[in-house]
Parts: C-alpha cells; structure tokens; sequence
C-alpha cells in the first residue's frame, strides 16, 4: 500500500515530462497528467509491480469553466478559453490504495488519450464524458453519444455555458 | 450448392417487460446464436448530474432517491456519507445504526425483486409472488419510519429525517422471524428448482479477470468468485462492528461465474443482511438523531469521491465543490451502469432465449443507467 505522494513520486521520475503536478489538497490529493501521455501513465500504473492498479472506479468529464465569461442578453452565459479536464479514480484490489489522475484539455481542442484499452470499463464512461462535457477521447474504438440521442446536435449538456434548443426534430424543447 | 445465409439484427426493445425498463437490445444472430449484443441506453435519460449543478447540497437528495428507485435508501446512504466525509461531520451512533438498518432492508427489498422478477423472465411466476409479499412488510416498515413507500428522502446529511416509530423495533424483529424461513421456501421453490437450474447454470460465464477488468462489482463480481464487498474491504459507517459473511459464487450447480451462481449469491446475502439487522437492532443506541445537522452546508474547494456497497454494486459519488452552496460538478457511479458494459460480452455466443437469462441475472435499473 502506497500514499499518493509516494505514487506520485514514482511517476514523476519515470514520466518527468508528462507528469505535470501534485496538488495536495486536504479531502482529495490530484496528480496532472499531460492528456497526450494518460495512456502510458495508467498502463505503466496497472503493469509496475508494487502499484498494480487494477481497477478503473470512476472517470468523469468536468467543465473547469475558468475561460473568459461573457454574459448574453437572454441572460445565459458564453465562456471562450479555459480547460475541460477527465478525472480518473483509480483502484488497486489487490494492494488496496488510491489514487486520483486528472487531465486538463483546451476547451476549443479538447483531446485526450483514450484509457479504453487498459481498463475496459472506461469504455462506457469515456462515451458518457464526450456525450456531456465534448471531450474526445483518441483512439477510442467506438466513441458515439450514450445518453443523449445519436443525432443531438445543439452541444454537450454538462457545459456551464450550454443552451437549450429551441426545436429538435421539429418538437419544441423548452417546456 | 450450399444455402446462402446471412446474420439478422433482432431488435429487442425499448418497450419489453424483459429488458427491465426502456432498453433497446440490438442483437445480432446467426441462426439462434448471438454474434453480438449492442445495448442501446438513454431512453430515460432526465440530466441527474446537471439538475444536481442548480441545487444545494440538501436538495440533491430527493434526486438520488430517484436513480435506482428500488434501493433509494441506500442511494441516500452513498451521498450522506460522501458529504459527510467531505464536511468532516461526526454523525451520532443511533443515526449510524438506523442508516445500517434501512440499508440493509433496502438490500433485502431490492434483491427480493430481482430475485422474483428474475424467476419471471424465465417463466416461474409463482415465486415473483412470494418474493412481492415480503418485500411489501418492508416497504410497510418504511411507511411507518418516514411516510413514503418508494422515495424516501430519510437519510439526511449530518442526520434522518425521523426518528424511529415506536413499534418500529418489536415489528421488524417479526419481520426477520417471519422472513428467515421464507429464504429457504424461496429455494425450494425456484434456487433449486431442475427448470430453473437447466436454464441459468453454464449460461453467461463471467470470468474474474474480465469482471475485474471491467469494473464489475457488487453480486455480479462475488457470482465469478471474488471475495470483494466494499462493507468488508473499504468500511464505511459502522460495518466494521458488525459479524457477517461474504457469500461467493462457488460454481455449486455448473460453471464458476454463471448465471446461477448470481443468482444465489442474492440469496445468501439477503440472509447475511438479515444477521446484520439483527445485530444492530440489539446494540440500537438511545440518542437524538438531530444532534450533528449543520446548519448550513458549504464544503471546502475540492473534491471527493465516495462510495458504497449498493445492493446492485460499488455506487460511487464524485463531488466537486466551488465553495459554494450549489456542488460544482457531481457525477454518479452507477453499479448498473458499469455492470451493464460487459453484458454484450457475457451474450456472446449464446442462444437468443439466453438474453433474458443474462440480463436479469445482471439485475439492472434503468432508472440508475440513464440518470
């Protein structure tokens, strides 16, 4: 069993590149992984001995919303700039520690590697954060919209700065 | 000259009282045999996470009582204690000991459904019954303890809603005395049953490695074998005080991580939770229950992810917070959901009457896949 710092640690000396920081934050400590290199990292965490992270817990799109704000006149708000960022709690059942990666992508170009291979529950969970947040995961075998139907077109709904359609396929949205 | 053949895709859904919900199954067939099973979700898609971003804290939990609608209480249980944690809130040990009693009624009452409406799928509708009129004593335990059948909205963050009724403890003492006979009426009827064991063993083999792989938990995982339950191996609340066992599938009537083997890992969990109950009703603490609410709920600026043992699996809650009293991003965990990936894999191969069989052993809510 390893804490995070001392996981972190390991990382960083083997990816000093691609292994941004360590914010230690009291309820939750996050390392930052270059997106590019999320791949190498996580299949480097479930293959080294002594770190064995074998399973995938969570993986979730967030919109960071720290780009330029700007408000519309029908009160809702554009947002240019800033990070969407995937987060990845990890597991290992067998040496029983955690740890929490975090990959931070332009909100005009959001890509990341997609993790699908290494831990094919990601499958699922990296299709529901391109369906919400519009982060698109490289590399994935079949990234598709889950939640929403195939053909919504008016955006990615976990946006903070999302609207409403007014129609879609004809039907009015907003109720 | 050889007969031209092709593969059909077969449409199962969204509208069928098999798929447990609105789920549309687009299996391929050649012949009876299932190439591949592409599930189709969202159809009760109704934006949880995004509802969650416009409500405080306390609002949510209406919410989560609404994902997997038959264990709301334990929803509730995975959110309270997350926040919990996150506030650094000590809660009093008579709300910790009524949270492990609603929590495992509620695992009780969620696998008796899945267990009778797994009998159906397959044709045995006599047990569905049995299981039904169980269930309703605890749903009437629950009316008595906060009003409401279904939704509940009891567990609160730092507390309960009520306290416990008066004729609370000496009814669901009879309860336990009345359902531990039940159990074993239940698998002489269907667990044991030639029909029933003919159509589940060596169906749907799940291997432990896949299962692990693909972030199985909860009865599925323990079906294939692994000693894996998140009350024993990452304890919450107060389960640690507790005196129970972690039924595995043994592969007792075919294949190691079949069907079957699920099936009655239920089983013999609904009876460990009944030891459980048992226990804490005996070590019940007197104590106000209001004690620990916090007056207002502003965590720090962070995040958290949280989880607990589900009846259906690992739930698991992610909550990022501003500062604010609104949570920043929230983003659920759903057994179902995850379980629900591998399905395609487990139909593979098998016969079209075995779709059935595989979905209900995985035991899905819809309501908790889509959010």
């Amino acid at each position: 069993m390893k804490t995070r710092e001392e996981i972190f640690n390991i990382l960083k000396q083997e990816f000093p590149q691609d292994v941004l920081e360590f914010q230690n934050i009291p309820t939750e400590p996050i390392i930052t992984v270059n997106p590019l290199a999320i791949h190498r990292v996580c299949l480097f965490l479930r293959e080294t001995a002594g770190l064995e992270f074998d399973t995938l817990m969570c993986l979730s799109g967030v919109d960071d919303a720290n780009g330029e704000k700007t408000n519309d006149p029908d009160g809702s708000v554009t947002i240019k700039g800033g990070t969407l960022s995937v987060y990845y709690h990890l597991h290992s059942m067998k040496l029983d520690h955690k740890v929490t990666l975090r990959v931070s992508t332009p909100r005009e170009d959001p890509e990341a590697e997609s993790v699908e291979s290494i831990w094919k529950c990601a499958d699922w969970h990296e299709r529901e954060a391109y369906d919400m947040i519009g982060i698109i995961f490289l590399h994935h075998p079949d990234l598709r919209r889950i939640l929403m139907p195939y053909d919504w077109d008016a955006g990615y709904p976990l946006r903070k700065d999302y609207k409403n359609p007014e129609f879609y396929q004809g039907m009015k949205v907003p109720y | 000259m050889a007969l031209k053949t092709e593969e059909m895709v077969l449409n199962m859904g969204p509208q069928h009282p098999s798929t447990h919900g609105v789920l549309r199954l687009e299996v391929e067939l050649d012949g009876e045999l299932i190439i591949n099973v592409k599930p189709h979700i969202g159809y009760l898609h109704r934006c949880f996470e995004k509802h969650c971003e416009a409500m405080t804290y306390p609002q949510v939990i209406p919410y989560t009582d609404r994902l997997d609608y038959l264990s709301s209480m334990y929803n509730n249980f995975g959110y309270v204690v997350t926040m919990e944690r996150f506030l650094g809130i000590q809660v009093p040990e008579r709300v910790e000991y009524i949270r492990v009693i609603m929590g495992e009624l509620q695992r009780i009452a969620s696998h008796l459904i899945a267990l009778g409406t797994y009998g159906l799928d397959i044709g045995a509708y006599t047990p569905f019954l049995y299981c039904f009129r169980d269930r309703e004593t605890i749903l009437s335990l629950f009316e008595m303890t906060c009003g409401a059948r279904l939704l509940y909205n009891y567990m609160w963050v730092g507390g309960l809603s009520h306290d416990l009724h008066p004729d609370f403890v000496p009814k669901c003492r009879e309860f336990l005395k009345v359902f531990k006979p039940n159990i074993t009426e239940l698998n002489n009827l269907l667990s044991y049953n030639k029909i029933f064991v003919e159509r589940t063993a060596n169906i749907g083999i799940l291997p432990a490695e896949t299962a692990i792989n693909y972030g199985i938990t909860g009865p599925m995982l323990r079906g294939s074998g692994v000693k894996w339950d998140l009350r024993k191996n990452d304890p919450y609340s107060i389960y640690d005080r507790f005196d129970f066992e972690i039924p595995v599938g043994t592969g007792a009537q075919g294949t190691l991580g079949d069907c079957w083997d699920r099936y009655f890992v239920r089983v013999r969990e609904m009876e460990e939770s009944v030891k459980i109950v048992e226990q804490a009703l005996d070590q019940l603490p007197e104590g106000d229950i209001n004690a620990a609410i916090p007056k207002r709920i502003k965590p720090p600026v962070g995040s958290i992810y949280g989880r607990v043992e589900n009846p259906k699996g690992e739930l698991g809650y992610f909550i990022m917070s501003d500062g604010s009293t609104n949570p920043f991003r929230v983003k659920l965990r759903g057994p179902s959901f995850v379980n629900m990936t591998v399905f395609g894999e487990l139909c593979k191969g098998h016969l079209i009457a075995d779709v059935i069989a595989i979905l209900g052993s995985v035991d899905i809510v819809l309501g908790e896949v889509d959010r």
